[in-house]
């Protein structure tokens, strides 16, 4: 970070809405379809065609609102945004510009212990442009561009933070807690890789101290939260070179070069669009029940923030609600789990550590994962009733990551039940101590280490299966008789 | 009288007594269409064989003994601004000489179903901008009273095959008069429809807010029958009202007695040829005779009718067609350097003069820095407009005015000044900017040439209308004027 400027952001983030069809027409949104199968005249924008509005596009537009803490407008319009690009077939936009369907709003984020309220000032609906394929690098080195409109139409919900943001780690939580919520409210797949989630950054800095706003660049279309810090590492770096050499920062468009690591001028104030925006004649004003959006509110699931307090009450650390809440599919996971074995703080233990460390390991996400929520269940009640002890407990698991099999069908074939019986394990620690008289003298002269070895002994006498705390308390009355 | 001189409700008579055959019908207008026009050039594009086809069809469900509906089997068409699935539609537009759509325009699947049977497509001011048709890319269509005269516009094509008997009706389509001035022009009846009531999917829009398709025939029983089957809620169409449509031919009572007719005085300002305001009078003194109540009245914002609409009308236009860029479908320039060379050059060379001189005062309209002096502006007297219509049918029933202040011009006339041709739609732009439905009926002759009488209604009160236009036509004889093309 800077030490003698301030840096102030915003962020616009385009996320590309959940429907099953496109915006204004009946097309699929379906990522990835061959080219240019995804399309009909009106999506294609042919002559004569008209827009018909999504229902669907609203209620999730709603539902971000409501999530996001918005007042849902009561009369709410869209607007055709003028501009002329090959990827966009009337040459126009239908997107909202004076009266967005959300209003107002805010996140709270958390960076070093430190919490924060980040404004929203608006979100609005939009369609999304199609997608230009060039023969070279550019549109302006290529002797040839295709076009392929099927992501033309996609809904897209344009949501539009204040210039709250004063560093880079605060953006990034800012984005990754916009996500997760978007994410929770099932809205978006938030598939950043394929262009569902993509970012454009307003960023000025203003000597430290100071409460008026340098100008601004807007940094568009990333697509990671990687690509949000390294770009704003280099850009309040290459403004932060201006101002100190006593230049000033041109208010312009920049595009970032993911391969450089660098953004890049792409337009200036003077060369910026005037999209000359009026509202569009081909769709009617929308009236918003208010009864539709108490519906919509009903629908809300639990946020991530209300599930982290009530993880928090179960005793669960910070830390640890932190990584359940983390992914809307873990939380879900924890708390199926949770249903069958209520020692939160236990089960917590074992899906940070070795459940989510295999999953890891073998790349899978949670919900691919061949060990459901019951089977873990199962596993920790066996564990919890003394009927395996905790040591098998983790190799009973990599078996069921293994093979699917249920905990106690695995701990029946294996014999692995726990010995709890003080005469069988009594016998094998006199065996031990006889067959072990030097470690049995260093603990008696006082190495107390050496107790260590000999309860290693039991256990691999009894192939891990003696109660871990039998062994300790047997070992340790024999030994005081010698 | 030949085949091609009937109306629809006549030819449907003669079908249904099995007088005559769909085909035999067909075969008719394509013999006309032969004999007048190589004079009149109503048509961009002739669908003989689709229409043969379609005619047989028709013939077929009658020897099998099924009834038919009021339309089946009357030869219409279409002006070339209404998507047709498989068959060129260009706006008269060089940008879209080679389209061909890949879908029908609602009103077009509708006439099929209807059983229609289509013509071909009709030459128009390009983009539907004009009010002479000579903005046509293609051809110069003439009005079949005086060849040397223009048929109006911007639906010439279709207003003078319907005069010269080259087509039993069309839809024309209609932002400021582009039906009823014309209408007017060649001496047939032309409906503007109550914005919303049908359906605007598949007709290239020129200014959305405004533009309506509505019927063009000989007679106001067959505007009803054409309304019966176009009119309606369309799901493609959010614009399009959510309403119930009557049987329009109800409407067709010959009775005004107590009809209130309101004389709006700023229609009759100075440009009004007094040939047309005495052709006017006389029929204002006709509705009186029959028993309508008239009364003069004032609607003061009319005067801010004419520059609201050329705010309004190039804005939506500059929008819309911003989509003929060359990409994908159209025309396309050759030898482009770059992509922003190709859209400069594509849209330099596929408009036209009037349409590129639209483009460029709503894109200003719409700049930022003007946005509110100009399209706002617009927008706030487009109230004020509505509102006086408001006033005006809180007192009466219908207001008339004559459809255009002149009769039909000479070829060459008006082009050279387009504010003196925007003049020609001063009586017929107000009704667009309100959404109102309006109507122009035949009622005399100026020196020879057409008049037309404009009634204008309440929204979605069509029924008034026809009503009012009915019992004059039954009472008059001016319908049924044909014009002499020097062929039989």
């Amino acid at each position: 970070m800077l030490d003698d400027f301030e840096m102030v952001a915003g962020v616009e983030v385009h996320t590309e809405l959940w429907t099953k069809t496109k915006i204004f027409c009946g097309c699929t949104t379906e990522f990835g379809g061959e080219q240019n199968t995804h399309v009909c005249p009106v999506c294609l924008g042919l002559p004569g065609v008209l827009p018909v509005l999504n229902r669907q596009v609203v209620e999730y537009a709603i539902k971000t609102g409501l999530a996001l803490n918005s007042e849902i407008a009561e009369f709410s319009k869209f607007d055709r945004k003028n501009y002329y690009y090959p990827d966009l077939p009337k040459n126009f936009q239908t997107s909202q510009y004076d009266l967005p369907i959300c209003i107002g709003g805010h996140v709270e984020i958390e960076v070093d212990g430190v919490k924060k309220k980040v404004g929203i000032t608006r979100a609005h609906m939009e369609e999304d442009a199609g997608k230009l394929v060039h023969s070279g690098a550019t549109i302006s080195t290529s002797d040839t561009s295709f076009v392929d409109y099927n992501r033309t139409g996609v809904p897209l919900l344009e949501i539009v933070s204040e210039p709250d943001l004063r560093s880079i780690d605060e953006t990034v939580a800012y984005l990754e807690k916009l996500v997760q919520i978007l994410e929770y409210i099932e809205v978006s797949d938030c598939k950043m890789e394929q262009g569902s989630v993509r970012f454009d950054i307003n960023v000025s800095l203003r000597p430290i101290g100071s409460d008026k706003l340098g100008t601004r660049t807007e940094t568009k279309n990333l697509n990671s939260f990687s690509s949000v810090r390294r770009c704003l590492e280099y850009e309040i770096e290459r403004q932060a070179e201006v101002l100190r050499e006593g230049g000033k920062v041109s208010q312009e468009t920049r595009t970032w070069d993911e391969a450089k690591g660098i953004t890049l001028s792409l337009r200036s104030k003077e060369e910026a669009h005037d999209y000359r925006y009026f509202p569009e004649p081909d769709l009617v004003p929308m009236l918003i029940d208010r009864e539709w959006v108490e519906r919509v509110r009903q629908t809300l699931p639990e946020l991530p923030d209300a599930r982290r307090l009530r993880l928090m009450g179960l005793g669960l650390s910070d830390y640890d609600a932190g990584v359940i809440i983390n992914s809307k599919a873990l939380a879900e996971f924890f708390d199926a789990a949770l249903a069958q074995f209520n020692d939160a703080k236990t089960l917590v233990n074992w899906v940070t550590g070795d459940f989510l460390g295999t999953l890891k390991a073998k790349g899978l996400p949670v919900q691919l994962s061949p060990v459901n929520p019951e089977g873990l269940a199962e596993l920790l009640n066996l564990v919890a009733k003394g009927t395996i002890n905790g040591k098998i407990a983790k190799s009973v698991l990599e078996e069921m990551f293994a093979t699917g099999k249920g905990a106690a069908q695995i701990v029946q074939d294996k014999g692995l039940v726990q010995i709890s019986d003080e005469g069988a394990i009594a016998a094998i620690v006199t065996q031990v101590i006889e067959a072990n008289p030097q470690s049995v003298a260093d603990f008696k002269a006082g190495k107390e280490r050496a107790i260590g070895f000999l309860v290693g002994q039991v256990m691999k006498a009894s192939k891990g299966k003696a109660n871990p705390g039998l062994v300790n308390k047997l070992l340790q009355e024999q030994l005081a008789q010698l | 009288m030949t085949l091609t001189e009937l109306t629809a409700h006549e030819l449907h008579d003669r079908l249904s007594r099995k007088e005559t055959s769909a085909v035999e019908i067909a075969r008719a207008f394509t013999q006309r269409i032969e004999a007048v026009e190589d004079s009149v050039q109503a048509y961009n594009l002739l669908t003989g064989e689709r229409a043969m086809a379609q005619a047989e069809a028709i013939d077929a469900k009658l020897a099998r003994g099924e009834s038919i509906g009021a339309l089946a089997g009357i030869p219409m068409a279409l002006k070339d601004n209404m998507c047709t699935e498989g068959i060129p539609t260009t706006c008269s537009s060089k940008m879209l000489q080679n389209f061909v759509p890949p879908y029908n325009a609602t009103v077009v699947e509708r006439l099929a179903e209807a059983g229609s049977v289509v013509l071909g497509k009709l030459n128009m001011d390009e983009f539907a901008m004009g009010s002479s048709t000579e903005n046509s890319a293609f051809k110069q269509t003439c009005n079949p009273w005086d060849l040397a005269r223009v048929p109006g516009g911007s639906s010439g094509g279709a207003v003078a095959s319907v005069a010269a008997d080259e087509a039993v009706f069309s839809l024309g389509s209609d932002t400021g008069g582009s039906i009823r001035q014309p209408a007017a022009f060649c001496g047939v009846v032309g409906l503007k429809p109550t914005y919303g009531y049908v359906s605007r999917y598949g007709l290239i829009a020129f200014a959305s807010s405004l533009d309506q398709i509505g019927p063009i025939t000989k007679d106001v029983t067959d505007c009803a029958l054409v309304m019966n089957t176009i009119a309606g809620h369309d799901p493609k169409d959010s614009t399009s009202a959510p309403v119930d449509t009557p049987d329009f031919t109800k409407y067709l009572v010959n009775d005004i007695k107590g009809l209130r007719v309101g004389i709006p005085q700023e229609y009759f300002g100075s440009g009004l040829e007094p040939e047309v305001a005495a052709v006017i009078k006389a029929a204002i003194a006709k509705l009186e005779e029959l028993g309508a109540i008239v009364d003069e009245c004032s609607m003061p914002h009319t005067e801010y009718a004419m520059p609201t609409y050329y705010l309004i009308a190039p804005a939506e236009c500059s929008s819309n067609l911003a989509r003929y860029d060359g990409v994908s479908y159209g025309y396309r320039t050759e030898g482009a350097t770059d992509i922003i060379n190709m859209f400069k050059k594509t849209r330099s060379e596929g408009f036209g003069p009037e349409v590129k001189r639209r483009i460029m005062l709503g894109t200003y309209a719409l700049s930022s820095g003007y946005y509110d002096a100009y399209y706002l502006k617009a927008l706030k007297v487009r109230t004020l407009i509505k509102q006086d219509f408001d006033r005006a049918f809180a007192k009466f029933d219908v207001l008339l005015s004559p459809t255009a202040p002149t009769a039909a011009f000479k070829f060459g006339e008006k082009s050279a000044n387009p504010l003196a041709m925007y003049m020609s739609d001063i009586c017929t732009v107000p009704a667009n900017l309100a959404g109102i439905p309006a109507i122009s009926v035949p009622c005399g002759f100026a020196n020879g040439l057409p008049v037309g009488m404009h009634l204008m209604g309440k929204a979605f009160d069509e029924g008034t209308l026809l009503r009012a236009s009915y019992t004059f036509e039954q009472n008059t004889e001016h319908h049924k004027a044909k014009p002499k093309l020097g062929v039989s």
